[in-house]
């Protein structure tokens, strides 16, 4: 008796996390239902999940997704190799990290947005620019958090290594990169947020032909608003699953992180 | 052991340039001229020490007297600003030593496992694989270690990553073993444990240890010298000797001459904390 009580209780603490969501659907199918919005800005919710199914089952919306997919994580694989070894290697160094730590503060605080015009002045309307900005925008934020890692590295680590014997490329190999590794993790998951962000816009606006930011802005233009929302959906989905991706990854390899 | 002993001994007074004055036979470590400035104020100054072979000193003192800072000093984990630290007339460059630091916690390497950590000075020291597990082997064997050595050091208890970081310092076999209060964050049950493992390893291989405690019970119980340090700027209160018979057992803790022993530290530790 007692024990299936506690069973009832944990199962309905699992399914506690959907009712935010459920609400906000009901809440909307109510708004569209007694035409508090007209439908012409905002479909019912079935109709909009029905869109985002169906274009997500090898629908145009499947494509689109896949393009955006692709553009994120090529600016963040180069964002991702140039930052953290640069990082590392700056935090390593904190006197040469010092020297340029000002810049890094300003272009991370920069808009990157704010720079989309100079990157097509560079780089034309291409596939490159979109990539090539997007990446700009994550490997500051990349570079800032691993380089930070290594100079934030518990004293009494590097302490207990020196004391046993260990030259400075070893304390470095055998500590200092282990010891950034939680911070970098950090660093990654936010540069493929900001990276997936600055893809979005750049479809919007870098004269695209794909894209889930194309498909935004294009449903937009037609008012085919279902469209629209589906689109929006599917990049808060996407966005959403990297940020889990990388948690689940971080989990896995960071595996002593605070413990 | 003091300045002046030495400065005697010398027949002259001890100046910073004069030459190197070895101490009396039997010393491993010899201090000398050592000077460190906190902040523009001197910690130690023109400080003279030596530390006996093959025997258990305790450092004991009031709070801020730089009993730690003395032996990161020792160890090269603190720069000195001036003076020479030899062990058996060799630079710490040509000298194994070990340390235990108090944090267990922040001195493994959580990345590895706890058979990995213990191996790790060998591994620097460029032993192979085989050569590390052997001493890992015989370390197990010492310290009868009953908990899986194959798990990381954060799903051990406290009482049982310290005993790994013991191993781990004890695994080049140091000339030196430096303890920076290795009981303080550990459950009595656990301090005990590894006192009589530290005296244990110690009747067995007679390694100079070097011991910071915070404890006055335990700084005497293990010791053979108790070095009482003043206020600072930092000089030699008094060494008191502990000549207790090992093994030293909780009988031990109510023998007449461990509360005598103690009694007299106490006194001396109390008129250098009125000062």
């Amino acid at each position: 008796m007692h024990d299936s009580t506690a069973a009832r209780t944990l199962a309905l603490g699992r399914l506690l996390p959907l009712l935010g969501p459920l609400a906000l659907f009901v809440a909307w199918d109510i708004v569209v239902r007694v035409h508090w919005v007209s439908p012409v800005l905002l479909p019912s919710p079935a109709a909009t999940l029905g869109a985002l199914f169906t274009g997500m089952a090898g629908g145009a919306l499947l494509g689109d997704f896949l393009y955006t997919v692709l553009r994120t994580l090529e600016a963040f694989a180069i964002a991702a190799a140039l930052g953290v070894p640069l990082g590392i290697l700056l935090g390593s160094n904190e006197r040469t990290y010092r020297s340029v730590e000002f810049l890094i503060d300003f272009f991370r605080s920069t808009p990157s947005s704010a720079l989309i015009p100079l990157f097509l002045l560079i780089f034309g309307v291409t596939d490159i620019n979109k990539v090539a900005i997007a990446a700009f925008a994550a490997v500051l934020v990349i570079l800032f958090n691993s380089a930070y890692g290594v100079m934030n590295a518990r004293k009494q680590r590097v302490m207990a290594a020196k004391v046993m014997g260990a030259s400075r490329w070893q304390i470095f190999r055998d500590v200092l990169i282990w010891e950034s590794l939680q911070p970098t993790f950090v660093g990654l998951r936010s540069g493929v947020s900001m990276a997936l962000v600055i893809v979005v816009v750049a479809e919007m606006f870098i004269g695209s032909e794909n894209g889930l930011g194309h498909r935004i802005i294009d449903a937009q233009q037609v008012l085919n608003v279902k469209s629209m929302y589906a689109a929006i959906l599917a990049a808060g989905i996407l966005g959403y699953l990297l940020n889990v991706l990388f948690l689940l990854l971080e989990k896995s390899v960071v595996h002593w992180s605070g413990r | 052991m003091t300045l002046e002993t030495v400065a005697r001994a010398a027949g002259e007074v001890v100046a910073r340039d004069v030459p190197f004055v070895p101490g009396p036979i039997g010393t491993h470590i010899t201090i000398r001229s050592l000077t460190k400035y906190f902040a523009g104020t001197p910690l130690y100054e023109n400080f003279d020490l030596n530390f006996p072979k093959a025997v258990i000193v305790s450092i004991f003192g009031p709070n801020g007297c730089g009993k730690s800072t003395l032996i990161n000093m020792i160890a090269g984990l603190t720069p000195i600003d001036d003076g020479q630290i030899l062990f058996d007339g060799k630079s710490l460059r040509d000298t194994k030593i070990g340390y235990v630091f108090q944090n267990y916690r922040e001195a493994l390497f959580p990345w590895l496992r706890t058979v990995d950590n213990i191996g790790y000075p060998l591994k620097l020291a460029g032993e192979t694989p085989g050569e590390v597990a052997r001493r890992v082997e015989e370390l197990v064997a010492s310290f009868e270690v009953k908990f899986d050595l194959r798990r990381y050091p954060y799903e051990l208890s406290g009482g049982q990553q310290q005993t790994a970081s013991i191993m781990r310092a004890l695994a080049p076999r140091p000339e030196v073993l430096f303890l920076d209060e290795p009981f303080s964050a550990l459950d009595f049950e656990m301090t005990l444990f590894i006192r009589e493992k530290l005296q244990d390893v110690f009747m067995r291989t007679g390694t100079t240890m070097i011991l910071v405690s915070h404890d006055l019970e335990e700084a005497v119980y293990l010791a053979d010298r108790i070095l009482l340090l003043t206020k600072r700027p930092t000089r030699i209160a008094d060494i008191v000797p502990f000549e207790a018979p090992r093994p030293r057992t909780t009988a031990t803790l109510s023998d007449p001459l461990f509360i005598r022993t103690k009694a007299r530290t106490l006194e001396i530790f109390q008129r250098e904390v009125r000062k």
